[in-house]
């Protein structure tokens, strides 16, 4: 079934409803189909979208002369809908998803921040990304606000947001970051708690917002991979590869394929490193210092012939646009099948010492449970949402080359605690193994990059890639002379962040680490 | 609890020794550093780590410094939860101006002597996201810096070189 084809029974919905709903030629925008609705019509589509069974993606706005455009993306048994409306630049009012969709809060927050957007029947007036150091009549997004900005000589804390209020006899307030004990991003969490139990937790982030939409204004191609490349550093490969993806489209670059197979090779260690790294620290987490070392020990190996192969630990920089900037020496063919089948060998052994302890288990059965219910409302992906039934990734059910040659195992749990998400780590981490076999196996030859020609102003693309943590959506608008005139990378992160809310519930305090870090949101992939 | 024996066995210790790189040469820092430590700081050297904006690239490689290859505590470095327990801070940038009250706060709040080590392209010189309406850029942008770590990230014998230097820079 072709996309188009997947979306074709909503649009006859949304007619027989009687919203408007155009269809528009944008070839840089697919797999996604394009539609254009009228503003007031924004807040029904949202409702039609989601009692039709769409996962909302995520929304990001334009400021085009008079007007903003406003942009959501939807997802439906692996097709994808981007819904276009505009709204005049001196009123911008338009009615919300966050009615319909719950995870469409924090994003349309942001939006209404960074370009003064307001969402008329959105349930909470509060700020989010915005905390001081601009003004609450400035909107950094608009074409008429400096990257310079205007900011004060020092920036105040921002101490006047407005947490929810607990009362009660034995209820307490426990504040904690933006700075953490550990060597951890900075946001803050304010646990309302009654003796050990949470009885609820409220996040505030946006601490590490850098700007990274506005400052992308302006860049040639190359400079846009390599800001991209730092949304967020664990996942610099996956965040590469979709603002490439994107800007690819744009401007109509055909990759080679050795360079797909290159970035899927690089994408799957990147997986592996990460996963490895984490299973170790949520071990730490519940004090089990043995297994934190080995894993420690294991993703310090991984990344070491990451460094060899790629020339950096993290393979930062090495997808460009066009292609990657490195190629792999044959000699690693066999040698990373080797370290893959050792590290394989390595983590099942490990495995079989850490299922065998009762301790282990108690901590992490039965904590942090999300929901599958919850999971489906806040579009969860990643192996958050498949460790609560949410059976979607987009190597396999919007794949993308080279993942369409290749059969992609997707792990799916239901139970959604620490161990469910554990579990689908492992397990991905097994399929990781297998696809970076397969990738090896059959690179083509030939050359690695693509020579690069600028779009025609306005040209847009999506790059739609399956990081470690889940689906990242990217959209990228050229301007003049190739350069970027909007970047907007949408980080699983924003997905997870509200789910991990939801499934502290009623643990106690001091399983928080554990369940935080079984979900690891990306505090900077999210602030932006 | 046999089995776990037997694998920590069997893996040995595998931290490395301090690798001479180049000049001046790991290893004489790494001997100078116990001294240094010792009389400076009374044999232990507590380091607070502050993210302030960073793309958290560089806490990967600062958590590799504990790691078994590594193994920064050997050195009498570790790292602590409160800027009321350590000598040292290392920061990561850029420095966003959401985070900059924070970060001055976690700076007043560090007894002297106090070291302040940038890390990072970005807390050197702001990196790819240089000042802006968001980024104080560099770390010295906002409180004083007494060394500098470059790269991005820097790789964990990076660090551990420029922590090393930092100390004997200030006997």
């Amino acid at each position: 079934m072709t996309p188009t084809e997947s979306f074709a029974p909503f649009l006859q919905r949304l007619a027989a409803a009687d919203l408007i709903c155009e269809q528009q030629a944008a070839r840089g925008l697919a797999p996604a189909q394009l539609v254009a609705v009228q503003a007031e019509d924004w807040g029904r589509l949202g409702n039609e979208a989601s009692v039709w069974g769409c996962r909302w993606v995520a929304c990001w706005g334009e400021d085009v002369a008079d007007a903003i455009r406003i942009s959501a993306c939807f997802e439906h048994a692996g097709a994808y809908l981007v819904a276009r409306t505009a709204v005049p630049r001196a009123t911008p009012a338009l009615p919300s998803h966050t009615p319909s969709y719950p995870g469409a809060d924090r994003p349309e927050r942001h939006l209404r921040d960074m370009l003064g957007v307001v969402f008329t029947d959105h349930p909470d007036a509060r700020r989010w990304t915005r905390h001081q150091a601009w003004k609450d009549s400035e909107y950094p997004l608009r074409r008429d606000f400096p990257a310079a900005g205007r900011p004060p000589a020092q920036t105040p804390a921002d101490h006047q947001y407005n947490f929810l209020p607990a009362h009660g006899s034995g209820v307490y307030e426990i504040p904690v970051g933006p700075v953490h004990a550990g060597v951890i991003e900075p946001g803050h969490f304010r646990f309302q708690a009654v003796g050990e139990t949470v009885l609820n937790l409220e996040e505030r982030l946006g601490y590490v917002h850098k700007g990274i939409e506005k400052i992308a204004e302006g860049r040639d191609a190359g400079g846009l991979a390599r800001l991209a490349g730092r949304v967020s550093g664990d996942s610099t490969v996956a965040h590469a590869w979709a603002a490439c993806m994107a800007m690819e489209k744009a401007a109509r670059v055909e990759v080679p394929q050795r360079a797909l197979w290159l970035r899927a090779l690089m994408c799957e260690r990147e997986r592996v490193a990460n996963h490895v790294g984490d299973i170790g620290a949520m071990l730490n987490d519940i004090a089990f210092a043995f297994g934190f070392i080995q894993f420690a020990r294991l993703r310090e190996q991984w990344q070491r012939v990451s460094r060899e192969a790629f020339g950096h630990r993290f393979m930062m920089d090495c997808i460009v646009p066009g292609g990657v900037g490195v190629d792999l020496d044959e000699r690693f063919i066999s040698a990373m099948r080797d370290e893959a089948d050792a590290l394989r060998k390595q983590i099942g052994k490990l495995m079989a010492i850490v299922n065998d302890l009762p301790s282990v288990a108690d901590r992490v059965r039965g904590a942090g449970v999300l929901k599958p219910e919850y999971a489906k409302a806040l579009g969860c992906v990643g192996y958050v949402g498949r460790a609560s039934g949410m059976n979607f990734d987009v190597r396999r059910d919007a794949p993308y080359p080279p993942y369409d040659r290749l059969k992609v195992a997707v792990p799916l749990h239901h139970y959604g605690d620490v161990n469910a998400r554990a579990r689908t780590r492992l397990e991905e981490i097994a399929a990781s193994f297998d696809l970076i076999e397969a990738l090896l196996a059959g690179l083509p030859a030939g050359p690695i990059r693509a020579g690069w020609g600028a779009p025609a102003p306005g040209a847009e693309g999506l790059g739609l890639v399956e990081g470690w943590r889940g689906e990242i959506m990217t959209f990228v608008r050229f301007g003049e002379d190739g350069r970027i005139a909007r970047f907007f990378p949408r980080d699983p992160s924003w997905t997870t962040w509200p789910a991990l809310e939801l499934l502290i519930h009623d643990n106690i305090v001091p399983d928080f680490p554990v369940c935080n870090k079984s979900v690891n949101g990306s505090y900077s992939g999210h602030d932006l | 609890m046999l089995r776990i024996f037997g694998k920590i066995q069997r893996i040995g210790i595998i931290t490395e020794p301090v690798p001479r790189l180049d000049e001046p040469a790991l290893s004489e820092i790494g001997e100078q550093l116990a001294a240094h430590i010792g009389e400076l700081f009374g044999g232990s050297l507590a380091i607070r780590e502050v993210d302030a904006g960073s793309c958290n690239g560089c806490e990967l490689e600062i958590h590799a410094l504990d790691n078994p290859y590594y193994g920064i505590e050997r050195f009498g470095v570790h790292f602590v939860a409160s800027p009321r327990h350590a000598d040292m801070l290392l920061v990561t940038g850029p420095v966003s101006r959401h985070m900059e009250a924070a970060l001055r706060r976690t700076y007043d709040a560090t007894p002297e002597p106090r070291l302040v080590i940038a890390v990072g392209e970005c807390g050197a010189n702001g990196g790819e996201f240089g000042t802006s309406y968001a980024s104080c850029g560099a770390v010295s942008n906002v409180i004083p810096v007494d060394a500098v770590i470059r790269g991005c990230p820097p790789t964990p014998l990076d660090l551990m070189r420029g922590i090393l230097e930092a100390i004997g820079r200030k006997t």
